[in-house]
């Protein structure tokens, strides 16, 4: 597209290509939400770019009219990060599942983190592999029997809330598919806040591990005497068994590595190969 | 009188050695001498034999020599693993105090190094100004050239002041006096004053940071490996000045995806590695062939498999470069032969990545991005920058003829297919046509697409880019006799020992000639194939055990080559490769 949206509606960020998701799939709720989430914010198509990794939630750049990434399985913050280092007048966000960011991609989690570029992360974790028909991923529970852990999984369960706090990122907040204009306001404030800004969002599977009526049952406001500013006790909302917390747990204002990168830059000269060789004249 | 010398100096890591001759090297050159040095590195951070080699001639240096005139041993061990690289007849400078040599039938001057150093000057930290000294007295370097080498080098060190000044000026004087007083010189060696030039001294590392700059690189991502980090920290400095950006990256997965992030964002950009790290990025490089993303990976290659040997040099990445990567894969690979081609081919690389969308892999290796070279100045002229074709909305791409299927009149066809496989990028920014980069095999509009008939074509388009750039690119030039009957093919950084060995051997009568092609992927068929047919045999001598360029111009040209292969982390030599030429004539 190449007019620019004075008001933007949620449909001006949809594509003509259909999802590729089953249907029930939680990724729609989350994919709607997005779409309302950049037309609160007014942003122009153009100068947004949704990057994703591999995994069913990773077609998504495909629905957006934005530009957009789709990069390999896993690689989807370092290639956000890149774009924005270079980039810092876009809208980079990155969108991926459970196993493209705490399994093959959970590495760059713990640098993006400690960077605090300015990007936007929305996980949707349906606990479960999607594209690959049902094996268990990091954030399947203890004891899960699937495909690929017949009796059931032996290791333990992933905890993306806690880890990103424990890892002082500086936006952590959770969204539920099911409930969209809730994550569509999320996605707004992530989008807003100056750093890198953490989404979980529980987005099930209806395929291959039905979680809909648990998560219905779980999912909880977080509550509201809970400040933002509270790590502490906002590990101890993400530690909660019983409960799914949704909101904003933590948000911290702190310098971003773009901004911190570009304030290096304002001296910049031309480039003058006679000149730089005289060092080793 | 010889008016090139090579010049060795063993000693142990940390004492001076390395740091010595460089000075040497760089005070030669400042002289207006040419230089080219070779050294090797011990794997420990400090202590570890090490070795320093520079040649210094009148005239154009292309290989680091033979064997070396003079060897100055500073230790026993030293001397134990240099001795079997001196020349016969040649120069051996020890200190009677560390160790008596078994002279055999070499020229011997005993110089109590450590006993100037402890008793005279007084600092025993001056050992390798008192060798410098001595080398002044000896074969003609003058003590004010290498006075201003090492003015400059303390300038910048956190070690300076005035004392230390001092004492390395008497340690010179001292050092040079002794010898013109108490040894009577009996060799050939000796370098008479010369013109000056205007020459720069720098290593390969250090031209591809230049290249990179001069080529408009704007984004750098990397992880430390040896021995690419210079290039890393060259650019991570450097870059700011410019207006880029620099990010070191937790792996070199991450690196090369910045990378790609960059690149789709419009940047030119790099990242540099070794073998490991090369490795791990190969998902990436069949990401950025699939998505049409340029981008230049520097791979400065050491000896391997696996760590292998971090500090040796071996050219033995070739047969990965041209073929990493899951699927059918088209990429440009480049080698670089010599320090200036390290700058001109780093700026090709670019052009080449953003010209046809493509990775563009450049295989320098440990011994060129550590050699040190005078280069005349003149070589580093500014950049002429090819750019991306850019969409347009007029007309669909401007001078890009669309073969097939021009795309339906109001929807972007990021990949459309055009004759030349070239089709117009965007990138994002106000009033740019949007697209989704894929992995996946998608349509001309970038939609993932399965369609038989759609790979199929898009196949075709993006190995069509390598045709164009086969037409387009610059064909290496033969070297030697037109009327050779012996051919030498080789790549990378053994070009000025083939080239020096060709000197030689026409000089005894010998009818050989060289090519050497800077790219190696898409090679320059129709060039190549005339050279072989020019010539009745034809050596290709590699730095590698299984002959990699060999068995790659087997496979395309059914050339039955004669190997020459050494793989034991040091480069050839001049001499080594004109024995290949003696023994098949």
């Amino acid at each position: 597209m190449t007019q620019t949206i004075i008001n933007p509606t949620p449909k001006d960020y949809k594509s003509e290509v259909k999802p590729t998701w089953c249907p029930g799939c939680g990724d729609f709720g989350v994919l709607n939400a997005t779409y309302r989430g950049l037309a609160a914010l007014k942003l122009s198509p153009e100068q947004t770019v949704v990057v994703s990794g591999i995994g069913c939630s990773s077609r998504f750049p495909h629905f957006m009219k934005t530009f957009g990434f789709h990069s390999v399985h896993g690689r989807a913050l370092p290639v956000a990060q890149g774009l924005k280092m270079s980039r810092p007048d876009l809208t980079v966000v990155a969108v991926g599942g459970d196993g493209d960011s705490f399994s093959i991609g959970a590495g760059h989690l713990v640098h993006a983190a400690l960077r605090n570029i300015d990007i936007t992360v929305i996980v949707m974790d349906n606990e479960i592999y999607g594209l690959t028909k049902g094996q268990t991923s990091p954030t399947s529970p203890h004891g899960h029997v699937t495909k690929s852990t017949p009796y059931g999984l032996l290791a333990s369960q992933f905890n993306p809330i806690a880890t990103a706090l424990s890892l002082n990122v500086s936006f952590v907040a959770r969204g539920y598919s099911a409930k969209p204009k809730d994550l569509a306001a999320l996605i707004e404030q992530g989008m807003l806040h100056k750093g890198f800004s953490f989404i979980h969002v529980l987005s099930p599977c209806p395929t291959f591990y039905h979680t809909f009526d648990a998560w219905d049952a779980a999912v909880t406001p977080i509550p509201a005497d809970h400040s933002i500013h509270d790590r502490g006790n906002a590990v101890k909302l993400a530690m909660e068994t019983e409960k799914q917390f949704t909101g904003l747990f933590y948000q911290e204002e702190r310098q971003t590595m773009d901004q911190a990168a570009h304030e290096l830059v304002k001296q910049a000269k031309t480039f003058e190969i006679a000149q730089y060789m005289q060092r080793y004249a | 009188m010889e008016n090139d010398i090579t010049i060795r100096i063993g000693g142990e890591s940390g004492e001076g050695t390395i740091s010595g001759g460089d000075i040497l090297a760089l005070a030669a050159a400042r002289w207006g001498y040419h230089v080219y040095t070779f050294r090797t590195f011990p794997a420990e951070i400090l202590g570890g034999p090490c070795m320093f080699q520079v040649r210094i001639s009148d005239r154009p240096v292309k290989s680091m020599g033979d064997n070396a005139d003079v060897l100055i041993c500073l230790n026993k061990e030293a001397y134990d693993r240099n001795i079997g690289e001196l020349r016969h007849g040649g120069v051996l400078i020890y200190d009677p105090s560390d160790f008596t040599p078994d002279t055999g039938d070499c020229i011997t001057y005993a110089i109590p190094f450590n006993e100037i150093a402890r008793k005279e000057v007084q600092l025993f930290q001056t050992k390798n100004m008192v060798m410098l000294g001595a080398i002044s007295g000896l074969f003609g370097p003058p003590i004010e050239a290498i006075v201003q080498v090492v003015q400059s080098k303390l300038a910048k060190s956190r070690k300076s002041n005035s004392t230390l000044m001092e004492k390395n000026i008497l340690a010179l004087e001292i050092a040079k006096k002794y010898v013109i007083a108490q040894l009577s010189k009996n060799d050939p060696y000796l370098l008479g004053p010369v013109a000056k030039a205007d020459r720069v001294v720098l290593n390969g590392n250090q031209a591809i940071v230049a290249g990179a700059l001069a080529a408009e690189c704007r984004f750098f991502a990397g992880y430390p490996i040896t021995p690419a980090s210079d290039i890393m920290e060259g650019l991570a400095k450097e870059l700011p000045q410019v207006g880029g950006t620099f990010l070191q990256a937790e792996d070199e997965i991450a690196a090369l995806a910045a990378v790609l992030g960059a690149s789709y964002g419009g940047a030119r950009a790099m990242t540099a590695t070794s073998g490991p790290g090369f490795s791990l990025m190969t998902e990436l490089i069949g990401l950025s062939s699939m998505a049409e993303l340029p981008a230049v990976i520097i791979d400065s290659q050491r000896a391997g498999p696996s760590t292998g040997m971090p500090t040796k040099m071996e050219q033995s990445d070739l047969s990965f470069a041209l073929n990493a990567g899951h699927g059918d894969t088209p990429r440009i690979v480049v080698a670089p032969a010599n320090v200036a081609d390290c700058y001109d081919l780093t700026i090709l690389a670019f052009n080449m990545a953003e010209r046809y969308q493509m990775p563009v892999l450049f295989l320098t290796d440990q011994s060129l991005s550590a050699r040190v070279e005078s280069v005349e100045m003149g070589v580093f002229k500014p950049a002429v920058l090819q750019r991306r074709v850019e969409y347009d909305t007029s007309n669909n791409g401007a001078d890009e003829k669309v073969a097939v299927g021009a795309g339906a009149a109001n929807d972007y066809s990021r990949y459309a297919y055009t004759a030349t496989g070239i089709s117009p990028m965007t990138k994002p920014g106000p009033g740019a046509m949007t697209y989704v980069a894929t992995g996946l095999e998608h349509n001309e509009q970038g939609h993932p697409d399965y369609e038989p008939e759609d790979h199929t074509a898009m196949m075709e388009k993006r190995f069509r880019k390598l045709d164009t750039a086969a037409e387009e690119l610059p064909k290496p030039e033969r070297y030697g006799d037109e009327n050779a009957t012996i051919g030498i093919i080789g790549w990378g950084s053994t070009e000025g020992a083939i080239q020096e060995a060709i000197d030689r051997a026409r000089a005894k009568g010998y009818k050989v000639a060289s090519l050497h092609p800077r790219i190696l992927s898409p090679l320059p068929d129709r060039t190549i194939r005339e050279f072989i047919r020019s010539v009745e045999k034809v050596i290709v001598p590699e730095c590698n055990y299984s002959g990699q360029l060999a068995n790659l111009l087997g496979a395309k040209y059914g050339l039955q080559a004669i190997r020459v292969n050494k793989f034991g982390g040091i480069p050839f030599t001049a001499g080594e490769i004109l024995r290949a030429i003696e023994e098949v004539s």
